[in-house]
């Protein structure tokens, strides 16, 4: 009974989100379920925290290898939850200084604003930063110009990163600027290949997923893909 | 020596170097800040919303009665040894302890997160732990502030709302509001195994309007916008000022543009012909198709230039902080260096030369 309940709940929805799409007088309706959305991802959140504590709190009590990481991870959510619901450290809006709640979460020296510049900010930028050296020596033993369509990759890689460098730059600088050569130079050469190649290339990438997404957005609406509702279907 | 030995005896030698940096000198890792006070009075009542609310105009600090605090502003050290040297024992620039703290736990992160290059170690998972919790609790409060109080208890108790945390909401009631409040309390019955059958009803809303949301936006704006972008006529004319160029401009007709508009056109069609898998890759199809993983392979290849350009960049970002910031061995945006007294310096040394100075 709820799994027919779902598809015609997933039915509605999608319909009217389309719908709205295209018919000015329904805008209001697909507006609303975008906001209902929201509110609904929103409390998905305390969904997520329930689980991670779960998951975390029953690898504490049967001491799993590595709980002590989990005890961290628990304190380290448990003291941001904190400061950043009860806005520790936040100053009043200049214009309602009567209500010391009204200052914004992330305000400039709140305790929020500690943890996200110093703690989030720092380690996601430095694990992304990680990436450099793992996808550079990936490149370095996969990259083989074996054949003509390994060879183009190699070089498009190759001119893009001279192309940005400084390097790059002063190697090709003895082409005129502004003679009939100068696209030769590295930094044009780039840009071209941006433009032109990848241009194209991304474009069909992109036409290729977007029919992908209609197709798989209708087979769901439609209730012929009901795999989110998990297993039997 | 074990290994364990080595790396006690080279983190033992890099904090006391770090003691030796930090309570030598300049010191290292400290951040200046500037207070601001502000002080408002209340004057009178204003109407808001058909409501008579308290108005508050700014006062001076100090005033009796009034609603006072203060906030601080980061300044560049320059700025406090500035302030120094015109007034010893100033108050009005000062070191922040809490930022400085900051600094100080940015940079063991991530140093931590380096780690891993060596290989995967308590440190690292130790940071990894930290950034698990708070990005957890960090989109939570976010998805909180931004959209559940104003959204769902803004229309529910707005009184409530409006008079503790967020002033400048328009009171209104709308009780619509329950429905997703009801939604989203029957996600949560997921996490009882008992009624978690309940939770695939606002399951199956998430995904309904998600499908139908997506289905609108990538067919508006990637499907038609890029098909538009392809489709446009070949023969480009040159731009106005161009025209008669020496760039291969001729008769109006750009050549340039118009082959750059062929090449798009061809790696478009191609490309697309190379992903239409219901028709098998041969003959005239195959031919099209190649020339298709052509040019998908120069994307790639771009592609992964760009991004590995974009990590480098990053990684010169950090170790920017880290020691600019954190360690204070140099100083590219010159934040230390305050300006005149160097240049008062150099000129100091120049006398005997007529003319030169800065």
């Amino acid at each position: 009974m709820s799994r027919q309940l779902a598809i015609i709940v997933t039915l509605v929805a999608g319909v009217l989100m389309v719908v709205s799409g295209f018919i000015k007088p329904t805008q209001g309706w697909g507006e609303d379920a975008a906001e209902w959305f929201n509110i609904l991802a929103a409390m998905a959140f305390v969904l997520g925290a329930a689980n991670l504590a779960k998951v975390h709190l029953s690898k504490i009590s049967s001491r799993d290898a590595g709980w002590g990481f989990s005890a961290v991870t628990l304190l380290a959510f448990a003291v941001t939850l904190a400061v950043g619901l009860f806005k520790v450290g936040v100053n009043p809006m200049p214009a309602f200084p009567d209500v010391p709640m009204s200052g914004g979460k992330d305000a400039e020296g709140s305790a929020f604003w500690w943890v996200y510049t110093y703690v989030l900010s720092s380690i996601t930028a430095t694990m992304f930063s990680l990436l450099a050296f793992y996808v550079a020596s990936a490149a370095f033993r996969a990259f083989r110009a074996k054949n003509t369509e390994a060879t183009l990759l190699l070089v498009a890689a190759f001119i893009v990163l001279l192309g940005r460098t400084f390097a790059g730059v002063v190697l090709t600088g003895w082409i005129p600027a502004d003679s009939d050569w100068a696209f030769l130079r590295f930094e044009n050469l780039s840009t071209t290949i941006f433009e032109v190649f990848a241009s194209a290339g991304n474009r069909a990438i992109i036409i290729g997923i977007a029919l992908g997404v209609a197709a798989t957005s209708l087979k769901i609406i439609l209730g012929i893909d009901r795999s989110y509702m998990g297993s039997g279907d | 020596m074990n290994q364990k030995k080595t790396w006690t005896i080279i983190l033992v030698l890099a904090a006391v170097l770090l003691a030796i940096r930090s309570f030598t000198g300049p010191g290292m890792a400290k951040v200046f800040v500037e207070d601001q006070r502000f002080a408002f009075k209340q004057a009178g009542e204003k109407e808001v919303d058909g409501a008579m609310k308290p108005a508050f105009e700014a006062v001076a600090p100090g005033t009796e009665g009034a609603i006072e605090w203060t906030t601080e502003s980061e300044v560049p050290p320059r700025a406090y040894y500035a302030a120094e040297a015109a007034s010893p024992g100033q108050s009005a620039i000062h070191l922040s302890t809490s930022r400085t703290i900051g600094v100080w736990v940015a940079a063991l992160l991530t140093l931590f997160i380096f780690s891993f290059l060596y290989r995967d170690n308590p440190l690292y998972k130790f940071a990894e732990a930290t950034i698990v919790g708070v990005s957890a609790a960090y989109w939570g409060i976010v998805g909180f502030w931004d959209t559940l109080m104003p959204k769902l208890f803004g229309a529910i108790v707005p009184a409530i709302v409006t008079a503790n945390f967020m002033p400048g909401l328009k009171e209104e009631y709308n009780f619509w509001i329950l429905v997703p409040a009801a939604l989203g309390i029957m996600l949560l019955c997921r996490l009882n195994r008992s009624v978690a059958a309940v939770s695939v009803i606002p399951l199956a809303f998430i995904v309904g309007t998600t499908s139908g949301l997506k289905f609108v936006s990538y067919v508006e704006s990637d499907l038609l916008a890029q098909t538009a972008s392809t489709m446009k006529p070949l023969l480009v004319a040159a731009p106005a000022l161009a025209t008669g160029a020496a760039d291969g401009t001729a008769n109006g007709l750009s050549l340039g543009l118009s082959i750059k508009q062929a090449l798009i056109f061809v790696g478009v069609v191609s490309g697309l012909v190379y992903f239409f898998f219901s028709v098998e890759h041969k003959g005239i199809v195959g031919k099209t198709a190649r020339v298709g993983i052509w040019y998908l392979m120069i994307t790639f290849g771009a592609a992964f230039g760009f991004t590995v350009m974009g990590r480098i960049a990053l990684f010169a970002a950090r170790c920017e902080f880290i020691f600019d910031d954190w360690l204070w061995l140099i100083d590219p945006t010159e934040k230390r260096v305050v300006v005149e007294a160097a240049v008062a310096s150099v000129n100091a040394l120049l006398p005997v030369l007529p003319g030169v100075g800065l």
